[in-house]
């Protein structure tokens, strides 16, 4: 308890210490490594998270360093490329020597990069939300967890909106396979029959959605409430949501909740017609807080750009940035180990008003906002929940509901509560 | 006239074998594992990934600057030469971690729990409880060893043999191989097709079984191992072409009638060739993604085999060293300027960052190339080389372009 | 009761003086009830809204505001109803200056409930939109109250809405009715009526469930099953005998396991040695030796299983009591099956007619270039992108999205004309009867144009929206429906079609046109300079390309990417069509695009795999048709 509290002090003193008081740091630079996507087609959404990070650095630096040394940003670029994201990870740790990574944003580049920074022995921050079933020593999860996006986003569908039938639309790969089998388990669960979920699954940047679209619109033919829940990702929301529009669909008829639409995507659509659809995050730029305020406006003015928007990559990056300065600070060093021991129970304010903390499962706790479209392409916040911590292993897939990840107290990433032993140290990749 | 050996014939073979020699004594001697360390890990993976690149495109140039068919669709094969090792790969590795996971239980497993096991590791990541049935063979080695130069092998001579029997040919053949591979790229990006969709195969680069070496040494082992399969087909290919089969594959280029007037069972000599070209592309996609460390669909799509075209145009078709330069120049320049790391060019009102620029400049280098360089680099040394030899080279190139 | 309620306070607010307080009623409830006004839930919401209707005119002026997000909450606990910048109290009905109260933003859940608590007293509303909308509120959860409501006053003076209300009361009959004949006689009226809400009012009625029964069941039986049958297997049959409790589980590999865990002793199961229990044999030995010794539960033996489904019944009952109302509703039901799957047919055809203008406008530039120059453009794609780009930045220009569209075609067939020229002046000219190399030449500056793209709009998709009149649908019913944007698409590939069969068959241009395609060394000699018809050739082709791309881009995403998605289309609608003949590529594009919908619509959970088989299936037709489907006549067909 003493040592939560001291970091709480430690993290309210960096987050408040004042430019003024600070020193100019001096000696050997910290290296942080940067392994976002700068080219190809992640660019769009990695660019940002980069940015991000070099912001903080700057803020950092200004603040007088983190143990009184200067950070150092060492960037690069994956390109999109997956297998490119492991030689780049390798690169940074033995050629740059790197002490943290933020990077990554594909479920298939965090499996890319996993085997290195575990043999290495490197420490990732991982900003995205992604499917759940992992724990690994050396990454932090500051995405969310299927249980803080995908359930409670369910849940409000259900109880908020009436939802009886459901479509879970998604982009053929992990992330919305692994969300639906969640979600469909959990339905099924709570009673929902077989034949009341549709699944589809469409490649990337699907622009034909004619026949999807169509397909949704008759399940009202059953004469339940039909919701969609989407994880349709990127470019191909644009041509998804126009033919939503041009089907008449309204959000009052069919709702749709998408897990993968935030702010950037929305800038590439006309709003007008998609008014009431939903997202669900775990931040919006609507967001009303203090924090947020600040954050806003120095991230226009670092980007030169006053039109530009935050999102919620953007938010975990600022948490597990915050975190490991945090840890570093309590550890007195930037050698993982140590840190890692150290920002186990480390709290951090997030955007929306409260406080982050970093879990044994290397998850962090955060609270479930639910959005629904506005006309300029920001979000109302209709609903809001109390942080819920991170699952690193879902409780409704019948082979993960007996695994726990526990590694300061068990050393595992894949605890096996039934049979009370550690199924593997590493990492599946 | 007595025939002097073919390596006599061409010295460039020998050159090309000296040249991969001395590189991969050299990157022995200032590796981690063997000597002084002053070359990184990551940069002998680099490495060794590019010779299995200069590899491929050898099997690339036996097709199109020998035989005359623009395969697009090279990459489908060294992609499922290295799905077909990373089967084995993965398998044997979490049997690995699986058994020993197991072996805590008081009561043995039996073979049927450890292949559940097995498979909910490798598949719960994407939502599957089966093993796929294309998984029947993931458990030996040997067996997956053979399908490495069976899968592709047996795709290139049915699609060849279906192709080339209704003569289909030019620009027809290589908009329909890039059909194959994209058909077989969008085949693989479903998870139902068994082969872990959009995710791939991954953590390739550990070697089951060989837990205690480290990544500093089995970079090495790996590149030994490129450099002797390249060496190893470089003179293959070179033998099989510098003979009287030589002679009629380049006829078959030139001018496919005439050589099918004449007698020559003109399909059968394509299909040889294709399908050996095939296999010599997935060797070196087996030897290439363990490299990597991961493989996914995205490696077969049409674009990475054009790449691969550009490469063998860049470097030089119709002559093997030159696609061996091609690959190796071309990728290598491409990883250095995507990196970031190349110095941004400074012009008045414009920053030239080189990571959005470099696309641009490799499309026109390769528009002007074909412009006005149509034998590429190896053209430069074709130039250099004895006159005798020049000789011999123009009339070829005559004949190349008739 | 609630309606009585509610008339009740009105009449009592009318003979009310206005006073400070308007309502003290509203005021109770307001103040009781302030904490659920500001964080409403859909579930918990109903009886809060019914007490605030109760209460008077106010009360409902209040709800819609709350429902129409216009109702704000001071720091000190008043509601205020805000008109654009003027407040008034919602309690009081004072005007409140200087107000800056915090929103409520009410789900839609919630926006829900209060609209249909409105419903009722719209019905008769004197303003047109706000009977609409009542009625549409009505059409997505009508209740038995409403039911009444609705039959007040089925009168109306516009025949749409009374044809919309009449059509309503049938279907909340079905729905809610008490009286049997009364349903039986709603759903007679509907029956062979295909549209979405008959559907929807049908399809629960006949819902089902299985029981097991070991004599005739309670209830409406829909029918009886036979275990074993396709309808029940013998496993569901087993799994329903085990969730009913008639029959115990079977032993699962996992419980043996376990079982034989708890039990070692001295190393071994049972007498059975642990090393050997890695043989599920020697475990199924070890647990018989177990159950023996009593230390385990037996299992459910196959003998017990036999004798448990010979003593049970199973059926299926509807949820429906009322045995009347599903005769009439299976019927009703029958009725519409045919039509219905007719309908079906139907739309797929227009989602594959859209497909295949689509698929024909993006490859027909790229047919005319090879028919006439036997070269592939690999830049094809690009100059789509282009064509589409162009039409987003014209958009940004110009904000009227009708005039920026007439604006954007020309613009881009132009931006892509010249485009088409440069790369033929430039490049293709020097490549002349090098097909392949101008294949790889063609792909460098697509490669080059892409990332050109990329690096003045940036990665992210750019909107590129329809101009208002395009959007929407056109619905013919609940089924056969297609978007305007699509219609447009069709009109203008058709457009096209007229186009370029007017420029080949009448004028001097499409006469050399032809001459050079079937033969240009005679051609030449005829004083027709084949450099320049190539050049016009290329430079139509890629026009076409650029109004393509603003098809393309009104209805899906405009990328860098774009071209690419289309081009592999494209290449295998020439392809399959054949080249140098319009009507091979409108064949193409026919059969490739209703192939996909085919593909697709009888795989719906995976468009993926769609894909991979429409190409295996080109693949193969290439076998039989190796020049397309009409294949190229004339001395150029043996080049």
């Amino acid at each position: 308890m003493t040592k939560l509290t001291t970091m709480l002090m430690l993290t309210s003193a960096l987050t408040l210490a004042h430019p003024a008081h600070a020193q100019t740091p001096e000696g050997q630079p910290i290296k942080i490594g940067v392994l976002h996507s700068l080219s190809g087609t992640m660019a769009i959404s990695e660019t940002t998270l980069k940015d991000t990070v070099l912001m903080l650095v700057e803020q950092q630096n200004a603040k007088g360093g983190v143990l009184g040394r200067p950070l150092e940003a060492v960037v690069v670029d994956p390109a999109s490329d997956w297998p490119l994201f492991a030689e780049k990870a390798r690169e940074l740790l033995t050629v740059s020597d790197v002490d943290a990574i933020f990077g990554c944003w594909t479920s298939v580049s965090r499996k890319s990069v996993l085997p290195v920074i575990e043999e290495l022995n490197g420490l990732l921050f991982y900003p995205v939300q992604y499917e759940g079933e992992e724990s690994s020593k050396n990454v932090i999860y500051t995405g969310a967890a299927p249980n803080q996006q995908a359930i409670p986003a369910v849940d409000y569908m259900r109880d908020e909106l009436g939802v009886e039938s459901w479509a879970l639309l998604g982009t053929d790969y992990v992330y919305p396979r692994t969300t639906n089998n969640i979600l469909d388990a959990y339905l099924k669960d709570n009673g929902v029959a077989a034949e009341d979920i549709f699944v589809n699954y469409t490649p990337f940047g699907h622009s034909d959605w004619s026949k999807i679209v169509a397909d949704v619109v008759a399940l009202g033919a059953g004469g339940k409430k039909v919701g969609v829940v989407s994880t349709i990702n990127g470019d191909a929301n644009v041509g998804f949501y126009k033919e939503l529009a041009a089907a008449g669909v309204s959000a009052d008829d069919i709702p749709v909740m998408a897990f993968s639409v935030g702010e950037e995507e929305l800038s590439g659509l006309d709003t007008a017609n998609l008014v009431g659809h939903l997202a669900a995050w775990n931040y919006f730029q609507t967001a009303e807080s203090d924090v947020n305020t600040g954050f806003i406006e120095e991230w226009k003015a670092f980007t030169g750009d006053p039109n530009r928007v935050t999102n919620d990559p953007m938010e975990a990056t600022v948490i597990g940035f915050n975190a490991w300065v945090a840890a570093v600070e309590a550890a007195g060093t930037t050698d993982v180990d140590p840190v890692l021991d150290a920002i186990v129970g480390v709290e951090v304010p997030n955007l929306t008003g409260g406080t982050a903390t970093i879990l044994p499962n290397h998850h962090i706790t955060k609270p479930v906002l639910i959005g629904e479209i506005r006309e300029d392409g920001q979000f109302d916040i209709v609903s809001q929940t109390d942080p819920v911590p991170g699952d690193a292993w879902t409780d409704f897939l019948p082979e993960s509901a007996v695994l726990e990840a526990d590694w300061p107290g068990k050393d595992c990433g894949m605890f096996n509560t039934e049979t009370d032993s550690c199924v593997q140290v590493q990492s599946n990749y | 006239m007595t025939r002097k050996p073919f390596i006599l014939q061409n010295p460039s073979t020998l050159i090309v074998l000296a040249v991969l020699a001395v590189l991969t004594l050299t990157v022995t001697l200032f590796s981690h594992a063997y000597g002084s360390g002053a070359i990184p890990t990551s940069m002998i993976k680099v490495l060794g990934k590019t010779l299995c690149l200069a590899l491929a495109a050898v099997a690339m140039d036996l097709v199109w600057g020998y035989l005359g068919i623009l395969s697009l669709g090279q990459m489908a094969f060294f992609a499922l030469g290295g799905y077909m090792f990373g089967q084995w790969l993965m398998y044997a590795r979490t049997e690995g971690i699986v058994a020993v996971a197991l072996a805590q239980n008081p009561i043995p497993a039996t073979p049927h729990e450890l292949q559940d096991a097995v498979t909910n590791q490798i598949f719960g990541v994407v939502g599957s409880a089966e093993l796929p049935l294309v998984w029947s063979f993931a458990h030996s080695l040997t067996l997956q060893l053979i399908l490495i130069l069976l899968v592709p092998g047996l795709l290139a001579l049915v699609f060849g043999w279906l192709a080339f029997r209704s003569r289909v040919n030019g620009v027809y053949l290589s908009i329909l191989t890039q059909a194959m591979t994209l058909a077989l790229a969008l085949w693989l990006f479903q998870n139902d097709s068994g082969f872990r969709g959009n995710n791939g195969l991954s953590g390739l680069q550990n070697l089951p079984g060989l837990d205690h070496v480290d990544q500093a040494t089995l970079s090495v082992w790996f590149l030994w191992a490129s450099a002797g399969a390249l060496g190893l087909f470089y003179v293959l290919a070179a033998w099989l072409v510098s003979g009287k089969f030589g002679s009629v594959i380049r006829a078959i280029r030139d001018d496919e009638t005439r050589v099918r007037f004449l007698g020559y069972p003109v399909e059968g000599f394509k299909l040889v060739v294709f399908t050996l070209a095939a296999m010599i592309t997935a060797v070196a996609g087996a030897l290439y993604y363990p490299q990597a460390g991961i493989i996914n669909p995205a490696e077969m799509m049409p674009i990475a085999s054009i790449y691969l075209a550009v490469w063998v145009a860049i470097g030089g078709r119709g002559r093997l060293y030159g696609a061996v330069i091609g690959a190796v120049m071309v990728s290598l320049l491409s990883s250095w300027f995507t990196g970031g790391r190349a110095p941004s060019i400074h012009l008045p009102g414009y920053v030239v960052n080189w990571v959005d620029w470099w696309q641009v400049a490799l499309g026109l280098t390769f528009v002007m190339v074909t412009l006005f360089a149509p034998k590429g680099i190896a053209g430069i040394f074709d130039r250099m080389g004895p006159p005798r030899q020049r000789k011999a080279h123009s009339r070829q190139e005559q004949e190349a372009n008739a | 009761m609630t309606r009585f309620r509610l008339l009740a306070a009105c009449a009592l607010a009318l003979f009310l003086p206005t006073a400070t307080l308007a309502n003290p009623a509203l005021e109770a409830v307001v103040a009781d009830h302030l904490d659920q006004i500001e964080q409403p839930s859909r579930r918990t919401v109903a009886p809060l809204v019914a007490d605030i209707a109760a209460t008077g005119p106010e009360g409902l002026t209040m709800l819609q505001a709350w429902a129409g997000r216009n109702l704000g909450l001071t720091p000190d606990g008043r509601l205020l109803i805000m008109k654009g910048a003027d407040a008034t109290d919602a309690v009081t009905g004072q005007p409140v200056p200087d107000a800056d109260p915090k929103m409520l933003r009410p789900n839609s859940g919630v926006r829900g409930v209060i609209e249909s608590a409105l419903v009722a007293g719209l019905l008769n509303d004197p303003d047109v939109s706000r009977r609409s909308a009542a009625l549409d509120t009505l059409a997505r959860s009508g209740t038995a109250e409403q039911l009444e409501a609705l039959r007040g006053a089925l009168a109306d003076p516009d025949p749409v809405l009374a044809a919309r209300k009449a059509r309503l009361e049938r279907l909340l009959t079905i729905q809610h009715d008490s009286d049997s004949d009364a349903r039986v006689a709603a759903i007679q009226d509907m029956a062979g009526d295909i549209s979405l809400d008959v559907r929807a009012a049908l399809n629960p009625l006949l819902a089902t469930r299985r029981v097991v029964s070991t004599d005739d069941p309670q209830g409406n039986v829909a029918r009886e099953l036979e275990a074993g049958s396709d309808a029940l297997p013998r496993e569901a049959a087993l799994a329903l005998l085990v969730q009913e409790g008639v029959l115990q589980p079977r032993l699962t590999s996992a419980d043996q396991r376990a079982a034989l865990a708890a039990n070692i002793q001295n190393g071994a199961v049972g007498g059975v040695p642990l090393q050997d229990l890695s043989d599920p044999v020697a475990r199924d030995r070890a647990y018989e030796a177990l159950e023996t010794a009593g230390a385990v539960p037996p299992a459910a033996t196959e003998a017990e299983v036999q004798t448990a489904l010979d003593s049970h019944r199973f059926f299926e009952l509807y949820a429906e009591a009322d045995p009347a109302v599903t005769d009439a509703a299976q019927a009703a039901q029958l009725r519409a099956q045919v039509k219905l799957g007719a309908m079906r047919g139907l739309d797929l055809g227009l989602d594959a007619l859209s497909l295949a203008s689509i698929y024909f406008l993006a490859a027909i530039g790229l047919a005319i270039t090879f028919g006439v120059m036997r070269v592939i453009n690999m830049a094809h794609g690009e100059f789509i992108m282009l064509g589409a780009y162009t039409g987003y930045t014209v958009q940004t220009l110009i904000a009227d999205r009708t005039l920026s569209l007439v604006v954007a075609l020309p613009l881009a067939f132009a931006v892509t004309f010249g485009a088409g020229v440069v790369l033929y002046r430039l490049v293709i000219r020097h490549l002349a009867h090098r097909p392949l190399e101008t294949l790889l030449a063609t792909f460098g500056v697509s490669i080059a144009l892409q990332q050109l793209a990329k690096n003045i709009f940036g990665t992210q998709a750019r909107p590129l929206t329809a101009p208002a009149w395009l959007e929407g649908s056109i619905t013919f019913n609940d089924v056969v429906s297609i978007s305007s944007i699509r219609v447009a698409i069709f009109v203008l590939a058709l457009l096209f079609l007229g186009l370029f069969l007017f420029i080949m068959k009448r004028t001097r241009l499409g006469l050399e046109v032809r001459a050079v395609t079937q033969n240009p060394g005679m051609a030449a000699s005829m004083g027709i300079n084949p450099d320049r018809i190539a050049m016009m050739t290329f430079g139509l082709g890629s026009g076409i390309a650029g109004i393509a791309g603003v098809a393309i881009g009104l209805f899906a995403q405009v990328t860098s990417e774009l071209g690419q998605g289309y081009i592999v289309q494209s290449f295998m609608t020439v392809v399959v069509g054949g080249v140098g003949n319009i009507w091979g590529t409108l064949a193409g594009a026919t059969l490739i695009g209703g192939l996909s919908k085919v593909i697709e619509s009888l795989n719906p959970a995976n468009t993926l795999a769609a894909q991979t088989f429409m190409i295996l299936f080109i693949i193969i037709f290439i076998q039989f048709r190796p020049r397309g489907i009409i294949p190229q006549r004339g001395r150029a067909a043996e080049a």
